[in-house]
């Protein structure tokens, strides 16, 4: 793992600040308060603005997320493929709500627009791994052999 | 001044694919369906032979697909999961056809493809996306070729003359659009919008997956045409596939010499491509708040005046293609003017990648000249929707699109058209409602969208999405009247017309277009207090009527183990049990079971 001086090294230009959220973000898997700092002091950027980019967006955590995250797609055609099934019962089974980290720290579940495998639908996607044609039971699977 | 195919081994290219060679789809569909394990039981099986991974054809509904050439016989396998590629591999072995898996011997044959026209897609599927070589084979890089004899402002005059419109959402013709920045002096700037936000809409995906580099030679002709330095993909972070795909793109490209400073002996010709990741904001799909977010910035649109072309990226003129655009220019220059003008429509030319999902036996995507109706995609490329359902509509456009009714199934496919009827083009998602879908509950999935994505700058926008989806949640929730629906009427017209982006002023587009022709459907939201199509469960209640005879089908089809009774007598639905999925109410075969009071 990379410490955050590292990677602020590489960044020069304050045009890059969504990619330095996106680094931080991948690298420690939230942006904490003392990194946003870090950042302020190392490349001159006003806390507020960086603040502000890591509201905006939905991608940016503030708080530590799970080891995996699982996106439910909630895009048009999942929608009328009855993603909202998956999602319960994702919900069920982790005992968790849309933004939510399992007690174990093993899953953060969160629901996202579209990820465009629609014709697949309905899709999850577990970090960056897609799952599509999805039933109640096919969910049951995937989450109890994925890896913790 | 040095040709392409200086640099790219084109007959390594060419030999590969005409050659013995193993094709298995792995782009984002492909792998939802297992693909990846297929392609690594092909590799590891040592077929002596090429296995190659390429993109997606677009049968999406076929995944994992794999072709096969051997001894001069082609032939494509549908489904062909891990525990199918056992079987498969068996048969390649022994030179023979695998008639579990076949499918065809060429695409050709397909019912899927045969209304098709595949001129921007044509290598999807076909190459392997990251093999310069066999893409320069295919034709690659001679549309950059072309624009290279020409001078900048001949190309611009082309792309004008093709009549080329922009393939994001509005139209807007992509010639006129570069012209506005010809001439311009100073820095100036290309980006290519691949922020694909729109739910239903993966074209893009696609073509990025599959074939990147026909998007960066598009990319590369428009930079050209403008006096371009540095250019743009702003790419979606949900696209995590995509992003790889054309990063490797560039920097084969960079050591190929293809970008990077007097490109290709053209003296003064010099090429930045820099990929920019979002971070999860629909709204930076509009062209000033993605240049916002470029410039690492809240992703804000603002008022144009003034446009991109005057003052764009740190205030440079600045020109803004869509993906599916930037394909399209590769293809025009490369195929020529004659043949180009020769397909689509008058006044919209060429074709269009649409994305073909919902409830539809055949998704996947599609691309088709400008003139089709949308019945023949429909029906003869999508194969219609799922065995004991009706086709009631097909959604166009995403959330800024509208609702087209199944008896307007003649409508041809072009921008006019479907503005006209109260839809939009917009990126080319197309999802196929069944009678099993409810209009308003759709209505509804749209505004919360627009809603949750509205950034909040301009209060009609903020305001306004989240008043209509309050009136659109009564009406599922059975607690609208008949004056709501006048006033969401008043209201959406209301945001339609004082929004500041198009994000608020296509917002409403969902609500009027489902209101113009199913007005009924939201009167019985409201009148009687149910939901045709059986979606919104809240206002549905299952009873059983005398007319059971206690066969005991329903309580096997329950889920929720919610019905019970004594065998041949009459049972009854626990309705705190009860999940409302209606699956009782369509296995009963002697009408028995009731919807809010109306019969089977």
């Amino acid at each position: 793992m990379k410490t955050i001086d590292e990677i602020l090294a590489k960044y020069r230009d304050r045009s890059e600040l969504i990619e330095i959220l996106s680094e931080i973000q991948e690298n420690f898997g939230y942006l904490s308060e003392e990194n946003m700092r870090r950042i302020e002091q190392v490349l001159k950027i006003p806390l507020v603005e960086i603040y502000g980019v890591a509201t905006f967006y939905a991608s940016f955590k503030l708080r530590p997320a799970g080891r995996h995250t699982i996106k439910v797609c909630k895009g048009t055609a999942c929608h009328v493929k009855k993603a909202d099934t998956i999602q319960n019962c994702i919900e069920e089974l982790l005992n968790v709500k849309d933004k939510e980290t399992t007690e174990d720290g093993r899953f953060t579940l969160e629901c996202v627009n579209c990820i465009g495998a629609c014709a697949k639908a309905p899709n999850i996607m577990i970090d960056e791994e897609v799952f599509g044609e999805l039933t109640k039971e096919k969910v049951e699977k995937i989450l109890k052999d994925y890896k913790a | 001044m040095k040709k392409p195919t200086e640099v790219i081994d084109v007959e390594k290219g060419a030999s590969e694919l005409a050659g013995d060679r193993v094709t298995v789809g792995v782009a984002t569909c492909g792998i939802s369906a297992g693909a990846a394990a297929t392609l690594s039981l092909l590799q590891e099986a040592n077929l002596g032979m090429l296995v190659d991974p390429v993109g997606c054809s677009g049968a999406c509904y076929n995944e994992p697909i794999v072709t096969v050439r051997k001894g001069g016989v082609f032939s494509i396998y549908s489904h062909v999961t891990r525990d199918a590629a056992g079987r498969l591999i068996e048969c390649v072995r022994e030179c023979k056809i695998c008639d579990e898996l076949f499918t065809a011997t060429d695409l050709s044959e397909m019912e899927y493809y045969k209304k098709q026209q595949r001129l921007v897609m044509e290598n999807c599927g076909i190459i392997n996306p990251l093999k310069i070589e066999q893409y320069a084979a295919r034709g690659g890089f001679a549309g950059l070729m072309e624009a290279l004899y020409l001078e900048p402002k001949e190309v611009v005059e082309v792309v004008k003359e093709s009549r080329l419109r922009g393939r994001g959402g509005a139209g807007f013709p992509t010639g006129m659009k570069w012209s506005f920045v010809v001439g311009k002096a100073g820095k100036k700037y290309v980006i290519c919008n691949a922020d694909e936000g729109d739910p239903g809409a993966f074209m893009n995906r696609i073509m990025l997956e599959s074939d990147p580099f026909k998007v960066l030679e598009g990319v590369m002709i428009a930079s050209y045409a403008i006096g371009a330095d540095e250019a743009f993909i702003y790419m979606r972070l949900e696209r995590p596939l995509s992003i790889k795909m054309v990063r490797k793109a560039i920097s084969i490209m960079e050591e190929k010499g293809l970008l990077g400073e007097n490109i290709l002996g053209r003296t003064g010709f010099n090429l930045k491509i820099k990929v920019k990741r979002g971070a999860g904001a629909f709204v930076c799909g509009e062209e000033t708040a993605l240049m916002n977010s470029i410039m690492g910035q809240r992703g804000y649109p603002r008022p144009r005046p003034p446009f991109p072309a005057e003052k764009g990226l740190w205030d440079a003129p600045t020109v803004i293609n869509n993906v599916d655009t930037m394909a399209n220019v590769a293809t025009i220059m490369k195929i020529g003017l004659d043949r180009y003008k020769k397909i689509g429509t008058e006044k919209s030319r060429g074709t269009k990648t649409v994305c073909l999902t919902g409830n539809i036996k055949r998704p996947g995507v599609i691309e088709v000249p400008f003139g089709i109706t949308l019945g023949e995609i429909v029906y003869g490329i999508g194969g219609g929707t799922p065995d004991g359902t009706k086709l009631k509509a097909v959604q166009t456009g995403g959330p800024a699109g509208g609702c087209i009714p199944a008896r307007l199934m003649d409508t041809p496919l072009d921008y006019e058209t479907l503005t006209e009827a109260g839809a939009i083009m917009g990126s080319g998602g197309m999802v196929v409602m069944s009678d099993r879908d409810c209009v308003v509950d759709v209505a509804k999935y749209f505004m919360s969208f627009t809603q949750q994505e509205s950034c909040g700058k301009c209060t009609p926008c903020r305001e306004g999405t989240m008043r209509l989806l309050e009136i659109l949640e009564r009406l599922t929730e059975g607690t609208g009247t008949k004056e709501d629906i006048e006033l969401a009427r008043k209201l959406a017209i209301f945001v339609r017309d004082s929004s500041l982006c198009g994000l608020g002023q296509n917002a409403p587009n969902p609500i009027l277009s489902t209101m113009r022709y199913f007005m009924d459907e939201y009167l019985r939201h409201v009148e009687e207090k149910t939901c045709p199509a059986g979606v919104c469960k809240s206002i549905i209640v299952y009873t059983i009527t005398d007319k059971c005879i206690g066969c005991g089908n329903c309580v096997r089809v329950c889920p929720a183990g919610a019905i019970s009774g004594k065998p041949k007598s009459k049972h009854a639905i626990d309705q705190v049990k009860c999940v409302k999925c209606g699956e009782c109410y369509r296995n009963c075969a002697f009408k028995a079971i009731e919807r809010n009071g109306s019969k089977n």
